[in-house]
C-alpha cells in the first residue's frame, strides 16, 4: 500500500495564517514562515499554502511571503489564491512553489487548466473544489474563498476536470471545514470514484479516528487538517503513529 | 567570471526556487541562470524538473541551451537532472508526442503501464531500492528503504539497465528512480522536495561537483 500523505493546510490572509469556521469568522493563528517551519521539522508530507482572499478582492498574491516561506521547506508545497495566468504560475514556481492549485478562475475558465496542464505538465496543476451540500442532496463549487455559488455541481465539474487531465483534485467541504465534526464521506468518496486522479480531502478532521475512517472508507490518497493541527489537538507524528497502528502506511 | 559551484539552468519550466534554497544548505556560491557562458564554466549543473517533455526541450531549444548542455555533460563535470531534467538527459519522450531528449544516457520515457499502477500521475512518498552502487555516488550513506518524493506518470527507461542506480516500486511496477552514465546523474524523484534524505543528496552531489 502507497503511503496516505498528511497535508497541513496554511490559510493566508495578510501576514498571518487564519483559520475559521465553514470559511467564516477567521481567527489569527500565527505566522506563515513559523508554522510551516514547524509543520515541515513536525513530519508533514507536503504543505498547503493558500491565500484565501486574493481572489475575492483580485488581489495579486503576496510572492515575496511565500518566497521566505518556501526558504526552508524541504518538502513540496502546494501554492494557490487568486491564480489566473500562465504568468501567476511562473511567479509562484519562481517563489518556491512546486505545485499550484487552481479554484475560481478554473471554474469560469477551463480551457486556462487545459493550457496550464500543458504547459507545466499535469503534475504541477491541482484544482481546489470548494463543496457545499445543497437542499437536494447534491454538491455545489463554491468559490473565492468559500463565498461565492457558481451552479456548478461538484460531481459534473470533477468529471470535466479529469477530461482536461489536471494531476490532483483538493476537495474541500465548507459544511465540515473548522467544525472538527469529521469529512464529508459522501462527497469525498463521490468525487475519488468519479476521478481518475489522486484526491487530497479536506474539511472536518477533528479526532485521529475521524482520519483514520475518511482513509479506510473513502481510500483517499491524502488528508488535509488545519484546526486540529494549528490549536494542537494533536502533532502530526501522533497521527502518524495512530494511523501505523491501524495499518494504514504512513512516512515516520 | 566567477566560476560557481552549482548553475541551475532555467528553461523556464522548473521549480527553479526550491532546488536553489536547498543547494543554499551547502555552498552559497549557487546561481539560476540561461546564460551559457555561466553554464560552460560551472563546476556542476543541475537540470530542474516541473514540466512536460516537450515544453523542456522547447524550453532548452529556445535559450540556445540544448548543445551548452550536452558539450557540458561530455566535458565529465557533474550534472543532475531532477525529474523532467533527468527525463531529458534520454534519448526520446512520449508525452504530448513524440520527442527528441539530450540523448546524454541512452533510452525513452515513457508513461506508467496502463492498469498496473493506482492512479496517475504517482504523486507521493515512495521508498528507493535496489541499489547499484553507494560509496563515492550521489546515494552516499543514504539508507535502502529511504522515502522520497516523486511527481511522476512518466519513467526513465534507459537501454542499458546498468545504468539504473536505485529503483523504486509503484503498484506493480518496478521502475528507475536514480540514473546514472559517468558523472551524469539523473533523479526521477525531487531530491529538493524530499526532506533529510533529498537534502542529504544534493550534499552528495555538491561533494561531486567540488571534489
Amino acid at each position: 500500500m502507497e503511503h496516505v500523505r498528511i497535508i497541513p493546510r496554511l490559510d493566508i490572509k495578510g501576514p498571518n495564517v487564519v483559520k475559521g469556521v465553514h470559511a467564516e469568522g477567521l481567527h489569527i493563528v500565527g505566522s506563515p514562515k513559523e508554522m510551516a517551519q514547524a509543520y515541515y521539522k513536525g513530519g508533514a508530507d507536503e504543505l498547503l499554502y493558500l491565500d484565501i482572499v486574493a481572489s475575492l478582492y483580485q488581489r495579486s498574491f503576496d510572492f515575496d511571503l511565500l518566497s521566505s516561506v518556501a526558504d526552508s521547506v524541504f518538502i513540496p508545497l502546494t501554492v494557490g489564491g487568486g491564480i489566473r495566468s500562465i504568468n501567476d504560475i511562473t511567479n509562484a514556481l519562481h517563489a518556491g512553489a512546486d505545485k499550484v492549485a487552481i479554484n475560481t478562475y478554473g471554474v469560469a475558465h477551463p480551457e486556462f487548466l487545459a493550457e496550464a496542464v500543458k504547459k507545466f505538465g499535469a503534475q504541477c496543476i491541482v484544482v481546489f473544489i470548494e463543496a457545499k451540500r445543497t437542499a437536494t442532496g447534491t454538491w455545489e463549487v463554491y468559490t473565492d474563498g468559500g463565498r461565492e455559488k457558481t451552479g456548478v455541481d461538484v460531481l459534473e465539474w470533477v468529471k470535466k476536470i479529469s477530461d482536461i487531465g489536471v494531476g490532483e483534485i483538493l476537495i474541500s467541504s465548507i459544511d465540515q471545514d473548522g467544525t472538527r465534526k469529521g469529512y464529508d464521506h459522501a462527497l469525498t468518496k463521490a468525487v475519488i470514484d468519479i476521478s481518475s486522479v489522486p484526491v487530497i480531502a479536506h474539511g472536518g478532521a477533528g479526532t485521529k479516528e475521524s482520519v483514520l475512517k475518511v482513509i479506510q472508507e473513502c481510500g483517499v490518497f491524502a488528508v488535509s487538517c488545519a484546526t486540529v493541527f494549528h490549536y494542537q489537538d494533536f502533532s502530526i507524528q501522533d497521527l502518524k503513529t495512530f494511523l501505523q497502528e491501524h495499518a494504514i502506511s504512513v512516512r515516520l | 567570471m566567477n566560476i560557481v559551484d552549482v548553475a541551475i539552468i532555467d528553461y523556464g519550466v522548473g521549480n527553479l526556487h526550491s532546488v536553489l534554497n536547498a543547494c543554499k544548505q551547502f555552498t552559497q556560491n549557487v546561481v539560476i541562470t540561461e546564460d551559457p557562458l555561466v553554464i560552460q564554466s560551472a563546476r556542476s549543473i543541475i537540470l530542474p524538473g516541473v514540466g512536460s517533455f516537450g515544453a523542456g526541450v522547447e524550453g532548452l531549444a529556445v535559450r540556445g541551451l540544448t548543445q551548452t548542455v550536452i558539450d557540458f555533460a561530455k566535458s565529465g563535470k557533474p550534472v543532475l537532472g531532477i525529474c523532467l531534467g533527468a527525463q531529458l538527459l534520454l534519448s526520446k519522450g512520449f508525452e504530448f508526442g513524440e520527442w527528441d531528449g539530450l540523448g546524454l544516457i541512452p533510452g525513452k520515457v515513457v508513461r506508467f503501464p496502463e492498469g498496473k499502477t493506482p492512479r496517475l500521475p504517482h504523486i507521493g512518498w515512495n521508498a528507493l531500492y535496489g541499489f547499484s552502487m553507494q560509496d563515492g555516488s550521489l546515494l552516499a550513506s543514504i539508507e535502502e528503504g529511504a522515502d522520497v518524493y516523486f511527481v511522476h506518470s512518466y519513467t526513465l527507461v534507459p537501454d542499458d539497465k546498468a545504468n539504473i542506480v536505485a529503483t523504486a516500486r509503484y503498484g506493480d511496477v518496478e521502475f528507475a528512480a536514480v540514473i546514472r552514465k559517468g558523472a551524469i546523474w539523473g533523479c526521477q524523484f525531487h531530491p529538493e522536495k524530499s526532506s533529510n534524505v533529498g537534502i542529504h543528496i544534493i550534499k552528495n552531489f555538491i561533494n561531486l561537483s567540488t571534489a
